[in-house]
């Protein structure tokens, strides 16, 4: 373990600039430019994190997104944001990074003891062992094991950041900046095409930014800085850096997330932290590269065992070396190019561990020629050391046995560098792609071709290219084709030339050394802890779907997503079934390829934007008055109006007295309104309402029901006949929008010949309830052009009169029970004629009430609302099948018949009255007394100041019939249990003699 | 997706809202219980070509009959269903 600062290389850094940072409360310093992960290694602290399950020590294995292990928890408070890869994060002056998963400290993990008892906790432990408790058993022991095998903790403060979404276009999208996305990009751009290029790391160029090849002459590097400066300047092409595409959708739709600020202590004022974007892409090409593959062999996962690809991005972009003495593995020739690299950069290699007898002699010569050993027919047996490589055990390994064949030797080593093979990035074209094609000779699947509705092409090592002037080809390629298909003419471009070429990655198929005597842990899957032998588990127990697998051993989930762990578990899995690999097949992946935060899915629609807020035409007025507001849907209404001091329930108790006895007034510009107007209107509101609608009057209006047409209640409302061919439909708050879509649907479906036109009027008309028995009196002195008299005006009665100047249609109607009037008015004018009748109200002491009253008051009368209306209960059960006309048919009556809807033991709507004079609770289950099995349930409860008793309505089976009983209301979750008797659900005035007096 | 309304032209899939199957026609009120709980409840669900209903809800409320298929989200065709068809064919023809 002694990784350090070499003393050049390193382009990436600016030396000039020390950054310091903290990292486990201890601070750091690094270099402007560094990543977390580069910064630490240069310290040489490399044990960072705690391992998932075991809690075994972790350090940094890759150089990017694709690090299952060096995870963190960055900032504290409201902006603590855990599970970061340390690769991923960019140093900043006063970053705070915090080890995760450990308790009470990095150091001195005591959870660190499921390591020791690690054979017990195999796949499938927890559940076998909890869940076979029984239920009550699960749910005792998960808080304990969700709190030791866990992941970072998210902030419980709201988040003090700005999320943003933003849509994007392009001809070409081109994901991945490497050498084939570069070359992809160019073509493109010099066509003419609109392109955007997205790259999820924070520099441009991928591999290239560490390769020791030269393009035309020059170094891969430089390169790419020219590239990228062409396309810079080009006004047809967008670059975005630290833009993750996660997901690819249907028609060329794209979701990326852009980490605008994640780079930054915090983000600027008025700066996003995260933007997410939707882009609209005509052609896409996936440059997407590959992972270089992890090995799976005893200690594979200790701190200082690290890719071989990712150490030379360390040694080439940073001027990190990862140890003075690292030994490097590999089944392949790139890991002997990563060992010259990392020579050529001043990492001292000194010992190559190949298992292939036989190696390209070129190979042999040039790294004899560098004095590093090759141990051809050799594996790293095992690691040694804990929280650091202290040595390796160097074994003899038969290819085609896949068997250690000796003990082999100890060698003094401080880091292990591996080079599995290298696996295409195929996650975004299997997403939108058919299957993905198994190549023998990579060892690893290429991309399917896309479904009907994507069009994507994927290029370089992302489809198997691994040559770098291939790649670049492949690159120029699928850009040629994009702009093609995108319909803009493609301009050819000469393919650059690179030297030397690149080595061949086609691997041996060794993938896991077996342990001698089966001792050891053996990794497949980093982040969730899983081993060579929880997969050999998973094959003994019966799991032979790799759907299966995966779900059972929990491989490839969460932050890896398969990126590592794919291709090594689906070999395991192969040969413990001896089958081949393409039949054992691979799973689909699925969006998000990486994790989104949910700011960047909320965007802006957050707190008070989180939808759009709907206000009464008088809502100042309440505000203004002291209403306490409460929001119902979208909309915003006044619930009560607190005198100083009040409760909620002496107040809703005052205002619902007040109106019983002499004048309030309650806001209903909330209900939906629908004209209906045309010849035919009438016979299109018989059809939908269940009660007769033909014969109306100009000048009446009618309560109507509304069934669903399968028979169940939908709605109800009052219908106002304005004229001849004009009806004013009210309906609830909550339904209309859905009623005025449902009876737009019937009549362009299956009436296209009635002629009648359906307008939403919600928002055009005000409306107010002026409801006691002073509101007549109230009315008529603020009223003109209308006779309001008892006479002239009788219940159900519709007219138009003026208060001032203005218009206002005045309907005698009754939520309250009480003589009551709705008036409404255009909107505009809601409140000046809300203000003119409470002028006019002083004399009778007028008061405004709220929904709380409102409901104390529609209980008190029996009257049904959505509590009662719950998509279950029928016209009868709500004792209002009087309503369901016998003489025609309408929609829901063809289905209202069915046996189910006729038993006797239906739920039945019923009155309730509390014997023990306390408050009922709403959702408690009625039964008979000494039973516990449910016979109803409360639906609405009360404390009603006409009876004073405590009341409520509830649903009860047969309960038209149980008048009179004495039944238990009970509430489990609250240990409450309480006497009730049933009544008839008409608390108050039965007969209906106030209101229509 | 999009959908091009007749009325508005081609609009985003969001400003509608599906109405379930196109394909379906309403019986008459009077029809007997079966023919309604065959209308109601039985349904098929096919993979591809689906002739559909959509509301153009934020738009101009036309009710549309929308052939689509519903693995590619291809459309084949819109067209306005029953009495806006007869008032946009009328005020075609004058």
């Amino acid at each position: 373990m002694s990784a350090y600062r070499l003393a050049e290389n390193g382009h990436l850094i600016d030396r000039d600039k020390p950054v310091s940072f903290r990292f486990n409360g201890q601070t750091y310093s690094g270099f402007d430019g560094d990543t977390l992960a580069s910064a630490l290694l240069a310290q040489d602290v490399q044990h960072i994190a705690a391992s998932f399950k075991y809690h075994r020590p972790r350090g940094v294995m890759t150089a990017g997104s694709q690090e299952p292990s060096g995870v963190v928890t960055l900032r504290s408070g409201g902006r603590q944001e855990p599970n970061c890869k340390a690769p991923e994060v960019e140093i900043c002056e006063g970053l705070d990074a915090h080890p995760q998963n450990v308790w009470p400290s990095l150091g001195f993990d005591i959870q660190a003891v499921n390591g020791l008892l690690s054979p017990i906790f195999a796949a499938g432990f927890y559940y076998k062992t909890f869940f076979e408790a029984g239920q009550t058993g699960w749910h005792f022991f998960e808080r304990f094991i969700r709190r030791a095998a866990g992941m970072g903790e998210a902030s419980r403060l709201p988040d003090p950041d700005r999320y943003e979404r933003a849509n994007g276009f392009a001809d070409v999208l081109v994901v991945g900046s490497g050498a084939a996305g570069l070359a992809a990009a160019l073509t493109a751009a010099r066509s003419g095409a609109k392109v955007l290029m997205a790259e999820e790391a924070a520099h441009f160029g991928g591999g290239l930014l560490a390769s020791s090849a030269t393009i035309n002459g020059v170094p891969a590097r430089q390169w790419c800085r020219e590239t990228v400066l062409e396309l810079t300047g080009l006004p047809n092409v967008t670059l975005m850096a630290r833009t993750a595409i996660h997901g690819l959708f249907d028609d060329n739709t794209v979701g990326a997330l852009e980490r605008v600020a994640d780079h930054k202590a915090q983000p600027e004022p008025h700066e996003a932290r995260h933007r997410h974007w939707t882009i609209h892409a005509g052609q896409i090409v996936l440059a997407t590269g590959a992972f270089e593959r992890p090995m799976v062999f005893d200690g594979n996962d200790r701190p200082g065992v690290m890719l071989a690809s990712a150490a030379v991005q360390y040694a080439a972009c940073y001027g990190v070396a990862i140890g003075r003495a690292p030994v490097v593995m590999t089944n392949n020739d790139s890991g002997y190019q990563s060992a010259f690299d990392l020579r050529a950069l001043g990492v001292p290699i000194a010992t190559i561990v190949d298992p292939r007898d036989t190696v390209d002699p070129a190979l042999l010569e040039q790294a004899a020629s560098l004095s590093v050993t090759v141990r051809t027919g050799h594996v790293v047996a095992s690691v040694s050391g804990r929280k650091g490589v202290k040595g390796v055990r160097i074994a003899p390994f038969d290819v085609r046995g896949g068997q250690l064949t000796g003990a082999g030797e100890h060698l003094e080593a401080d880091a292990v560098l591996v080079s599995g093979g290298w696996t295409p990035n195929i996650n975004l074209a299997s997403q939108a792609g058919g299957k993905p094609a198994f190549d023998a000779e990579l060892q690893a699947f290429l991309p399917g071709a896309p479904r009907p509705n994507v069009s994507f092409v994927s290029c370089g090592s992302a489809a198997g290219v691994f040559d770098l002037q291939s790649a670049l080809a492949s690159g120029q390629e699928a850009g040629r084709s994009a702009t093609e298909k995108a319909g803009v003419k493609p301009l050819t471009t000469p393919t650059p030339t690179v030297e030397p070429t690149s080595p061949d990655v086609r691997p041996a198929a060794v993938f896991d050394i077996p342990p001698r005597r089966g001792k050891g842990k053996c990794f497949v899957d980093f982040q969730h802890d899983v081993t060579a032998s929880d997969i050999a588990l998973a094959h003994r127990e019966g799991y032979v779907s790799v759907e299966h697998l995966k779900r059972y051993t929990t491989l490839g989930m969460a932050i890896d997503q398969g990126k590592n762990a794919n291709m090594n578990a689906l070999t395991l899995m192969a040969r413990a079934q001896d089958r081949p690999i393409e039949e054992v097949g691979t799973t689909r992946f699925r969006p998000p390829y990486v994790p989104l935060s949910l700011g960047a899915i909320a965007g802006r629609e957050t707190g008070r934007q989180f939808r759009p807020v709907r206000r009464s035409p008088i809502h100042d007025w309440h505000v203004s008055n002291d209403a306490v507001m409460l929001n119902t849907g979208p909309w915003e209404r006044p619930r009560y109006y607190p005198k100083s001091g009040e409760t909620i329930t002496e107040a809703y108790i005052r205002e619902a007295t007040t109106v019983r006895k002499g004048v309030g007034m309650v806001d209903v510009s909330f209900l939906g309104k629908i004209d209906v107007q045309g010849p035919d209107a009438a016979e299109f509101l018989n059809r939908v309402y269940s009660n007769a609608f033909l014969k109306l009057p100009v000048g009446k209006a009618r309560y109507g029901l509304m069934l669903r047409e399968d028979g169940i209640v939908y709605d109800d409302g009052t219908t106002w006949r304005l004229s001849e061919h004009q009806y004013l439909m009210t309906t609830t708050t909550a339904n209309a929008a859905l009623v005025l879509a449902k009876m737009e649907y019937w009549h362009a479906t299956a009436w296209p010949e009635l002629r009648v036109k359906l307008t939403s009027l919600t928002d055009q008309w005000a409306g107010m309830a002026v409801a006691g028995p002073d509101s007549r009196a109230v009315l008529q002195a603020v009223v003109t052009d209308l006779a309001l008299g008892a006479e002239d005006f009788g219940f159900m009665a519709v007219g138009n009169g003026r208060i001032g100047d203005i218009p206002v249609t005045i309907a005698r109607l009754s939520f309250s029970g009480e003589l009551a009037y709705e008036v409404f008015t255009a909107s505009h004018h809601g409140l000046a004629v809300w203000e003119a009748i409470m002028a006019a109200g002083q004399d009778f002491d007028i008061i405004p009430y709220g929904t709380e009253a409102l409901g104390t008051l529609r209980i008190e009368k029996g009257h049904v609302t959505a509590t009662e209306i719950d998509g279950r209960t029928t016209a009868d059960d709500l004792g209002l099948g009087g309503l369901c006309s016998k003489k025609k048919s309408f929609i829901g009556s063809a289905l209202l018949g069915r046996e189910a809807l006729l038993e006797n033991n239906r739920l039945q709507l019923v009155g309730l009255v509390s014997k023990e004079s306390r408050a009922l609770l709403p959702g408690a289950h009625l039964t008979a007394s000494g039973s516990s099995e449910s016979a109803g349930h409360v639906t609405a409860t009360t404390y009603s100041p006409a009876l004073e008793r405590y009341i409520a309505l509830g649903l009860l089976r047969r309960g038209r019939e149980r008048h009179g009983e004495t039944l238990t209301a009970r509430f489990p979750l609250r240990g409450d249990t309480h006497e009730i008797e049933v009544v008839n659900p008409v608390f108050f005035d039965p007969d209906g003699s106030r209101m229509h007096g | 997706m999009r959908i091009g309304c007749p009325v508005c032209g081609d609009r985003d899939a969001h400003e509608f809202t599906y109405q379930g199957d196109g394909s379906r026609t309403t019986p008459p009120l009077d029809a007997d219980q079966d023919q309604w709980f065959a209308h109601v409840y039985e349904r098929t669900n096919p993979m591809g070509r689906h002739t559909e209903c959509w509301l153009h809800t934020g738009g101009c409320r036309a009710v549309l009959i929308v052939e689509r298929d519903t693995v590619t989200h291809e459309i084949f065709s819109v067209r306005l269903a029953g009495a806006q068809a007869a008032i946009h064919d009328e005020e075609a023809g004058q």
